[in-house]
């Protein structure tokens, strides 16, 4: 008998490579006669290109080439749409594609002029200076709501009024729901969301192999496949002669997955012209123009409540930054306007967005994608509820749960991946449950508040609940196969950027195939390795590859059972498979190894009979027809200092429901980071831009990602309801520690320091103790 | 080559990195970041901004953690530093900040891990027996993007205690 991998807290397989500086990443890659490349950017936000001259930097010592998009010759072309827009009625889409090198125009700071290939990269920065360029500045777009107005300059000549993208999606009949409404409550909400910052920024390395037509291409992507694919397209090449190998990546977080950064069209062209190797690593500077944020949304939205604190309605309407292009299509505000519905039943809803297009870096998903969006504006109106209707915050929250008997439930809108935004499972009350009891909710506001207020002290309490649509198509495989050695290899096309994948994909292989997980090697993002797939985002990782993995694991399973049946001559049902062996129950030393039987079934002689394959070897797919959809509650004391306006997190409980765990470890990592971005976006970090569309804070010393002083010790528990959209009972778990951080934030905020007294609401995310001193001083005090 | 610099300005520099010698050449402004990862191929050292915030670069030099992003490979003449590749006691073993970091799930990307493990490991040295809080104003000139930071937290309390156990 052996113990079941799946669900224990296994130590990761991957953490020896990582600990002890032998794990590859891009920057590491060193290739004889590599060339440097650096990027000359556009240092307005908005402005006509009338020169660009690189005579200068061309004859610099050690500069081998200096291209600009008039040698990119026919190769220039605006990039692919990575995600079309889903299917709704009478929707409005502008696409306008980000360019590999900017011709004419420039639409905001940091977009790529100029790239200079050099014998080093010292001497690829020296050689931007030489280059002059003449740009017309035009008015920048930067303001959402002037974007929109008639008289706006245009990011995009041909589009008037910056609309990117103009959709309404509704259920049920709003206006006679607010008719019979006891309750009606509008707020203006803003809701920022920031740069991804992984501590690894972006980089490529390119070499284009004349002797064997091929390219190889290491990148921080989290897409091997698509990149691959795309190359090769835009190359001539075919998808054979590209090899993709995404190695170690030092986080992602979402904007890795965008397709195609500038610099990924430049360097592989480049490479191929020059018959040169080229890395470019992107520094951090550049990482907070070049790669992709998530940033704003203005929302004014309404809630009609009945008197008992029911919803019978939201609406709202929104606008959608999505900066100077819109390659990623709208999952960012499709997921806003899904995600504000929650764990709760509002049977009519009224959702309009516009997504407007500004002269500010390109928005893409990152950790959350817009959920976080959604759950502020639903929180924070419940939260008001609940004080216009004395109700207790969580009381109102409990009221409008779905209940369990209402699964699977459909919120008859359409959802990022296309289907109806359906919830496949959901027990939420428990959750809710759980969650009051470990933050001490009844106790800290019967007694522990009024002890502390008493002692002068400026605590609070906040609770607030989310789902997150995970797990999403359309498919991913995995190829799984017994080496003659006895070990498993298991290779799949997705990406890996610290989520554990290889001990996760391991445990699962390793129940079906009775081995250690450490003997199942886990190869993710090679091209080379494994044909198909879509990447990493969404939290799909372990919810798709790792089903892929799962029925791959299954058919191998079937296949050594077959094997060892024929070679003990006996049933497949006397068979068992542990300890990296098949033996027949029962009979002592009737044994064979898994190696032994690996090499057997490659024979060098003999026939391999009709409608068989050699080797222990499957491929398998898999894709759900909807996404799984996770949910939680987190719940948090703090303290705030009325004189700095800095806050003490006292108390951070997570509970949290994604389906059936496959390591607890590994999972309470996830939420542990998840929550600490969502902190740093609630309180420390926000990207300023000035009026000219300028960044104000590109460095780390200035945009604050938080430290080990800022992120409390987190409580985690977890409730299981299975997916049954998935043999696992999966759902994904990447993105829930971020998405309700805000609300609670605000809330507690609230709470601490009694704002309600003073008539002052937090209704706009990232605070911060300027914020907090601007919003409580500047508004006259209450006249009782 | 970074050192193939036609600059003028260069020296000579003699530098112990993990118990090794090595005798460079090396240009005036090359940091020492890009020594470590570029000349010498130790690229365990990870660089993360360049401008000595998010302490991914952290080397011990002559037994204090520093930023190697912030230095020159000039200014190492004739000092010993050691990085993340130094820090095991062997080539199949880890050190028991590294062991701890795994059994504590102290690493996701493992891409700060190596600036972590060098700044605790100069930090253990002289505070063997931390409190939480100590640990955590000790870390915080850190940037860890994926772990909120808590399970390594755990890992340099587990750390403490081995180290303790092992040298009474």
């Amino acid at each position: 008998m052996t113990t079941r991998k799946f669900g224990a807290p296994i130590r990761r397989n991957e953490d020896s490579r990582l600990l002890s500086g032998q794990a590859l990443f891009v920057d590491d890659v060193e290739l004889p006669g590599l060339l440097h490349a650096a990027f000359l950017r556009s240092n307005v936000a908005h402005g006509r290109i009338r020169s660009i001259d690189v005579t200068a930097a061309r004859a610099r010592h050690g500069v081998i080439a200096v291209y600009t998009a008039a040698d990119l010759g026919d190769y220039w072309a605006p990039g692919p749409l990575l995600v079309p827009p889903p299917p709704i009625a009478g929707i409005t889409f502008n696409q306008r594609t980000q360019v590999p090198l900017a011709k004419d125009k420039v639409r905001h700071v940091g977009e790529p002029l100029a790239c200079v290939l050099a014998e080093s990269r010292y001497l690829a920065e020296d050689a931007l200076a030489d280059i002059v360029v003449d740009i017309e500045p035009l008015p920048a777009v930067v303001d959402l709501e002037k974007a929109v107005a008639g008289n706006a300059a245009t990011v995009h000549d041909d589009v008037g009024a910056n609309v990117a993208a103009h959709v309404r999606q509704s259920r049920g009949n709003y206006a006679a729901a607010r008719a019979q409404a006891r309750h009606v409550i509008a707020r203006r909400l803003c809701y920022d969301h920031g740069a991804s910052s992984p501590i690894e920024t972006r980089g490529i390395v390119a070499r284009w192999d004349a002797r064997a037509n091929q390219l190889t291409i290491w990148d921080t992507t989290q897409a091997p496949v698509f990149l691959r694919n795309g190359l090769a397209a835009m190359l001539g090449l075919s998808e054979r002669q590209v090899r993709v190998i995404a190695p170690f990546v030092g986080g992602g977080f979402g904007p890795k997955i965008m397709l195609f950064y500038p610099e990924e069209v430049v360097i592989p062209w480049a490479a191929r012209k020059l018959n040169r190797p080229i890395k470019w690593i992107e520094d951090r500077l550049e990482h907070f123009f070049a790669t992709t944020h998530e940033r704003g949304q203005t929302h004014d939205a309404e809630i009609a409540l009945a008197a008992d604190g029911r919803i019978l309605g939201v609406k709202d309407v929104f606008l959608h930054d999505t900066g100077a292009y819109n390659p990623y299509g709208l999952t960012v505000p499709i997921n806003s306007q899904c995600t504000l519905l929650g764990p709760y039943v509002i049977p009519n809803y009224d959702s309009t967005f516009t997504a407007v297009f500004t002269n500010k870096p390109i928005v893409t998903p990152y950790r959350g994608a817009g959920r976080q969006h959604g759950v502020f504006v639903i929180e924070r109106l419940l939260d008001i509820a609940a004080k216009e209707l004395n109700i207790d915050r969580a009381e109102i929250r409990r009221r409008n749960l779905i209940p369990l008997d209402a699964f699977p439930y459909n919120n008859e809108i359409i959802y990022q991946d296309f289907t109806q935004l359906s919830y496949d499972s959901g027990n939420y009350e428990p959750i809710l449950d759980k969650a009051l009891e470990l933050v001490g909710y009844k106790h800290f506001l019967a007694e522990e508040q009024p002890r502390l207020r008493a002692e002068g002290r400026h605590v609070g309490i906040g609770i607030a609940c989310y789902v997150e649509g995970t797990g999403i198509g359309p498919y991913e495989g995995a190829k799984v196969q017994v080496q003659s050695n006895g070990k498993v290899s298991v290779a799949t096309g997705i990406g890996t950027q610290g989520q554990g994948h290889f001990t996760v994909f391991a445990q699962i292989a390793a129940d079906q195939l009775g081995v250690e997980v450490t003997d199942v090697d886990i190869v993710t993002g090679d091209t080379d390795q494994f044909y198909w797939g879509a990447g990493t985002f969404a939290s799909r990782g372990a919810v798709v590859a790792g089903n892929a993995v799962n029925e791959a694991a299954i058919a191998v399973r079937k296949k050594i059972l077959k094997l060892a049946a024929d070679h003990f001559e006996c049933a497949e049902e006397d068979l068992e498979i542990a300890n990296g062996a098949v033996s027949v129950v029962g009979v002592p030393g009737q044994a064979v190894k898994l190696g032994a039987l690996a090499l057997k079934a490659n024979p060098m002689r003999g026939a391999v009979q009709p409608g068989t394959e050699p080797g222990l070897e499957s491929t398998q797919y898999f894709g759900p027809p909807s996404g799984a959809t996770a949910s939680g509650v987190h719940a948090m004391i703090v303290e705030v200092d009325p004189q700095t306006f800095m806050l003490k997190v006292l108390k951070y409980v997570v509970v949290h429901d994604c389906g059936t765990v496959i390591n607890p470890l590994i999972l309470a990592g996830q939420i542990h980071g998840g929550v600490a971005q969502g902190i740093g976006n609630a309180f420390y970090e926000q990207l300023v831009f000035d009026e000219d569309g300028q960044l104000l804070n590109a460095s780390l010393a200035d945009y604050l990602l938080p430290t080990a002083l800022e992120v409390p010790h987190m409580d985690i528990a977890h409730t299981v309801t299975p997916s049954p959209l998935n043999p696992l009972g999966i759902k994904g778990a990447g993105e829930a520690g971020a998405i309700p951080v805000g609300p609670l934030f605000a809330q507690a905020i609230e709470d601490a320091l009694e704002l309600a007294a003073k008539k002052v609401e937090l209704l706009e995310i990232p605070l911060s103790p300027n914020r907090l001193f601007e919003l409580t001083t500047a508004v006259p005090k209450n006249p009782q | 080559m970074l050192t193939d610099s036609p600059a003028p300005d260069t020296h000579v520099i003699a530098v112990a990195v993990n118990g090794v010698d090595y005798r460079r050449t090396v240009g005036s402004r090359l940091l020492l970041s890009d020594f470590l990862r570029h000349d010498l191929l130790l690229a365990g050292t990870h660089v993360g901004c360049e401008h000595g915030v998010c302490g991914a670069c952290t080397v011990i030099f002559d037994g204090v953690a520093v930023r190697s992003c912030l230095m020159l490979a000039a200014q190492a003449d004739g000092h010993a530093i050691t990085t993340v590749e130094g820090l095991a006691p062997g080539p199949d073993e880890l050190h028991p900040l590294q062991a701890a970091m795994r059994e504590c799930h102290g690493l996701q990307c493992g891409y700060c891990t190596p600036g972590v493990l060098m700044t605790m490991k100069a930090f253990l040295d002289e505070t063997p027996a931390p409190d939480e809080a100590q640990i955590r104003e000790a870390l915080s000139g850190n940037l860890c993007r994926c772990t909120g930071y808590q399970h390594i937290v755990e890992a340099v309390q587990l750390a403490a205690a081995q180290l303790r156990k092992s040298s009474p």
